[in-house]
């Protein structure tokens, strides 16, 4: 198994963000709507129709093309891909073909450049629902046009991709950077972000590429994983049986944790692809790609190598705030508050929770008074929590709970006193050289002074002791 | 004064004039519907309460003093322009039975302006063919005589108009879909340039080709139909963003114009010289209104045919394809399989001439075939607009005959379906370079009609009409109702 090498490619099925169909002014459905409620004649595909593009489905195909680094066109066009099923309406499926939206792009990874051969639109077909076993065998199936129409952007790789940890990271790369622009939210589990990995394997060291197989029916990360690595593991089984690997699309059953075989490629099937003859060749306005390339975001992969560059925080911390993207903006924004940027990056991600935000004021605030020991980190916490639930300004909950850190030694003296004379043993444990002991009368001070300057009552501690 | 045989101008003034009423109008025509029709056939279906309905409508408009040009005025519309809750069925047996759950934008602009929808006209199956014998359910015979076809594929509303069955009619126009039967049938249709009126709710044969366009009585009821119907529509990207000037200068006159004769026109084969003398006739008759003729080239005008019977048959095995048996219109029971499902649906619902062009365009799409056929056949298309591009250098409009011959004897050209589509000569070269093209009567031979074609540039209606209304007025023309 050792020296044979994966080679991967990806297809991935994009829904982008839109309010309405890619061709008809239908909402697009939500989850388990009921069947066939997010439908009208257009989509139904009724004699008589016509398609016309959503702009917005455009506009987020070409954000992502950007993204990507992609060549954008002068002129893009819909091509009909016609083939007959029933949960294909009009019997064609309106996509791209010869001159897809956008060329030649790359996503980088962790030192990997996955190169992207082309991200074009198309539209969603409905789904079939069977009673009994597949659609040849079902006594009778039943057809849910909701999903027909939904835009979908294809976001096509070369075969780049070297193992299952790659292709796992690429698809999350990708994720990450469609919701950092807003193109989609990209839920795997939601059927936003649909993965479909062409796997072959060839010897180590050898640049031919070997038979291809296409896996469907993926639903999360960790089936993508599971399913690249299976799919690697039996091709290289059958190729050291003296078996060859057949060109085949396979399905990823979840239960039985393996690939199957669902269509075979040998009899290719013909597309007839020709241009969509209702739907006018589309010029591209050069202003229009300027615009969106300015209004762009900084992309997950630059902003990292920015957050590290512009304010010294640590390779992880920049990693994890620039993997989302107000976080990071959050961070920034604070930051410009006069904020320390570690102590910054520190309370976003370990203290702000997950799906909460808050003004870069009011964080700049709390991460102010904690570093210049105005209060404690614990109070800081609280502080945090109580902003997040009232929205009331830091300053204004420290004044109102009396959050002061007790740091002046005049105040803290009689109460370090009173703590030595309640724990002589420790005291007499630490002067004769046990220094550990201090923690236990740290502790206690603590307790008795809830408000007292760790710091600043150690030290007069330890001055208190040395005597 | 019989109301079937004037034009939408005459019934409108009669109509405000109080004369008849919008519901009496109606009446009279579905009389007369009842008189001619069971020879003619040119309906599948009436809509007698829809048009009850829109002529109640109509006459409370008239009583307030609202109403148009066209309230009240009785139209035919052919089998392949939806409209809500009435059965459309492209002529076909596929969709027996289907009601559209929306009107298309050409028909509900009509309706907004107040006309009366008596019935659905007959045409060939999914307006495939010149003839209208190609029809699911019964071919439709020419007013003038029964024994010969009314052209097609929209001859159910060309006869209607000629046999005083409706004021007005509704056709397509893929590859001569309306001029031909218009020339047939002796009377004014009109193809408009492509994009220029919707072709939303137009069942499609050929989308790159079809267009809708009016059957009428006199070129200014051609030009008021047009000019209702015209205009972008949100819903069909490929209508047109334009101002609505399609009869600025109708009454102009010719005096200047240049008019391009085309040579290869002139010299088609197959040409009748009862067509031929009549066509010179109205050549005569624009030169003495003060036209200048000219000769013009179209040189690819032979590679025409061909180009046509690729493009418009790819397109049409893809439009077609949602006929399947699974949402509306025919289903087989029984079926075996979802293979099985689609087999038997389409070979017991589509007739011959639909199967034919969808796997001749099936073929021509096909891998490894695509570039041999289709995209040659673009090519030449590319070639036959530039013929027109250079030749309107030359001359402000182009005139032909028609169709090279009158109507012809039903089952003549059945059994030879390249001698049917030899029928689209002189018109399918409109379709390709997508211009607009209007035929009007320039006489009779063997008693029946001969079409005059006027081709004009491209968002040209203004001229091409302005010529056709040239040749009414110097001819003194009168559509004549056939069947008095």
């Amino acid at each position: 198994m050792s020296d044979w090498e994966v080679v991967i490619g990806m297809e991935v099925h994009v829904q982008p963000t839109t309010r309405s169909k890619m061709f008809c002014g239908c909402a697009v459905a939500p989850l388990n709507a009921p069947p066939n409620t997010y439908v009208c004649e257009i989509c139904e595909g009724m004699p008589g129709v016509l398609p016309v593009i959503n702009k917005a489905a455009v506009e987020a195909c070409l954000k992502t093309a950007l993204a990507l680094e992609c060549e954008i066109p002068q002129h893009t066009k819909f091509d009909r891909k016609n083939y007959m099923y029933p949960d294909l309406p009009k019997g064609y499926q309106i996509s791209q073909y010869d001159l897809p939206m956008s060329r030649n792009g790359h996503l980088d990874l962790d030192g990997r450049r996955v190169r992207i051969r082309r991200v074009h639109l198309e539209e969603d077909t409905g789904k079939l629902i069977h009673a009994g076993d597949k659609l040849h065998k079902a006594s009778e199936s039943f057809v849910d046009l909701n999903r027909a129409g939904v835009p979908l952007m294809e976001i096509v790789s070369e075969p780049d991709l070297r193992s299952a940890d790659e292709a796992r990271e690429y698809a999350v790369a990708l994720r990450t950077l469609l919701r950092t622009i807003g193109a989609s939210e990209a839920e795997m589990e939601k059927g936003q972000l649909r993965a479909e990995p062409n796997i072959s394997i060839r010897r180590a060291g050898t640049d031919e590429l070997g038979v291809k197989t296409e896996l469907k029916n993926i639903n999360s990360f960790r089936a993508l994983h599971r399913a690249i690595a299976y799919e690697a593991k039996r091709q290289a089984e059958l190729l050291e049986a003296g078996g060859a690997v057949v060109q085949e699309t396979r399905g990823w059953s979840e239960a039985e944790q393996r690939t199957f075989s669902q269509r075979s490629k040998e009899f290719a099937e013909d597309y007839r692809y020709f241009p969509e003859p209702d739907l006018p060749p589309l010029e591209l306005d050069r202003g229009w790609i300027a615009e969106l390339r300015a209004g762009l975001p900084k992309l997950p992969g630059a902003r990292r190598k920015w957050l590290v560059d512009q304010y010294a925080i640590g390779a992880a911390a920049a990693a994890t705030l620039a993997s989302e993207r107000l976080r990071a903006d959050l961070f920034e924004s604070t930051v410009s508050k006069g904020a320390d940027p570690k102590t910054t990056a520190n309370w976003i991600i370990e203290e702000l929770p997950s799906g909460e935000t808050l003004s870069p004021e009011y964080l700049a605030d709390i991460v102010k008074l904690v570093t210049a020991g105005d209060i404690t980190r614990d109070q800081g916490r609280e502080v945090l929590a109580d902003t997040l639930s009232t929205r009331n300004p830091p300053l204004l909950i420290v004044s109102q709970r009396g959050f002061k850190q007790v740091s002046d030694e005049s105040s803290l003296g009689p109460i370090v006193r009173e703590v030595m004379a309640a724990n002589p043993k420790a005291v007499a444990d630490y002067r004769s050289g046990k220094h550990a002991a201090i923690g236990a009368l740290i502790k206690d001070l603590t307790t008795r002074a809830p408000s007292a300057n760790p710091r600043v009552a150690r030290e007069l501690l330890e001055k208190l002791l040395s005597f | 004064m019989d109301p079937t045989k004037l034009t939408i101008g005459e019934l409108g003034q009669l109509l405000r004039d109080r004369e008849f009423s919008a519901q009496e109008l109606v009446l009279l025509h579905f009389d007369r519907i009842e008189e001619v029709d069971g020879e003619v056939r040119a309906y599948l279906r009436l809509t007698q309460e829809l048009a009850y309905e829109q002529a109640r409508i109509a006459d409370l408009a008239i009583k307030t003093g609202e109403a148009g040009p066209l309230t009240g005025i009785p139209m035919a519309v052919k089998d392949v322009l939806c409209v809500k809750g009435v059965e459309t069925t492209a002529g076909s047996q596929i969709l027996r039975g289907f009601k559209p759950p929306y009107t298309g934008t050409a028909v509900q602009r009509l309706f907004d302006a107040g006309a009366v929808m008596l019935g659905v006209t007959n045409c060939d199956e999914f307006a495939m063919g010149s003839s209208t014998e190609n029809s699911g359910y019964f071919p439709t015979h020419n007013p003038w005589n029964f024994d010969r076809v009314p052209g097609g594929s929209s001859g159910g509303s060309a006869a209607a108009v000629a046999a005083g069955a409706a004021t007005f009619g509704l056709g397509t126009d893929t590859g001569g879909s309306i001029r031909q039967p218009a020339a047939l049938c002796g009377v004014v249709g009109m193809k408009p340039t492509y994009g220029r009126v919707s072709r939303y709710g137009l069942i499609a044969f050929a989308s790159s080709l079809d267009q809708i366009g009016p059957f009428t009585r006199s070129v200014e009821d051609c030009a008021l139909v047009l000019e209702t119907m015209t205009g972008h529509d949100p819903l069909d990207a490929t209508s047109a963003n334009r101002p609505n000037d399609v009869r600025r200068d109708l009454a102009a006159g010719v005096e200047g114009m240049r008019l391009g004769l085309p040579k290869e026109y002139f010299d088609v084969a197959g040409m009748e010289t009862g067509v031929k003398v009549a066509v010179d006739h109205a050549l005569r008759v624009l030169e003495s209104a003060g036209a200048k003729l000219v000769e013009v080239s179209l040189p690819h005008t032979d590679y025409g045919l061909a180009a046509y019977y690729i493009i418009a048959p790819a397109e049409c095995s893809s439009n077609l394809a949602r006929f399947d048996g699974v949402k509306f219109g025919m289903s087989e029971q029984d079926a075996q399989n979802i293979t099985d499902l689609y087999t038997r649906t389409r070979r017991k619902g589509f007739g011959t001439e639909v199967r034919r062009r969808v796997m001749l365009g099936t073929y021509a799409l096909s891998s490894g075939y695509y570039d041999a056929y289709y995209v040659k056949a673009q090519k030449v298309r590319t070639l036959i607009k530039r013929d027109f591009d250079e030749a309107f250098a030359k001359c402000d409009a182009i005139v032909s005959a028609t169709s090279p011959t009158v109507a012809f004897p039903i089952g003549s050209k059945t059994q030879d379906p390249l001698s049917m589509y030899l029928c689209d000569v002189l018109t399918l070269g409109g379709n390709l370079a997508g211009l607009p093209g209007v035929s009007i009567p320039c006489g009779m031979s063997e008693g029946l009609p001969v079409g005059l074609q006027v081709l004009a540039p491209q968002w040209r209606e203004d001229i091409a009409l302005r010529v056709a209304r040239a040749y009414e007025v110097a001819s003194d023309m009168r559509v004549e109702v056939a069947l008095v």
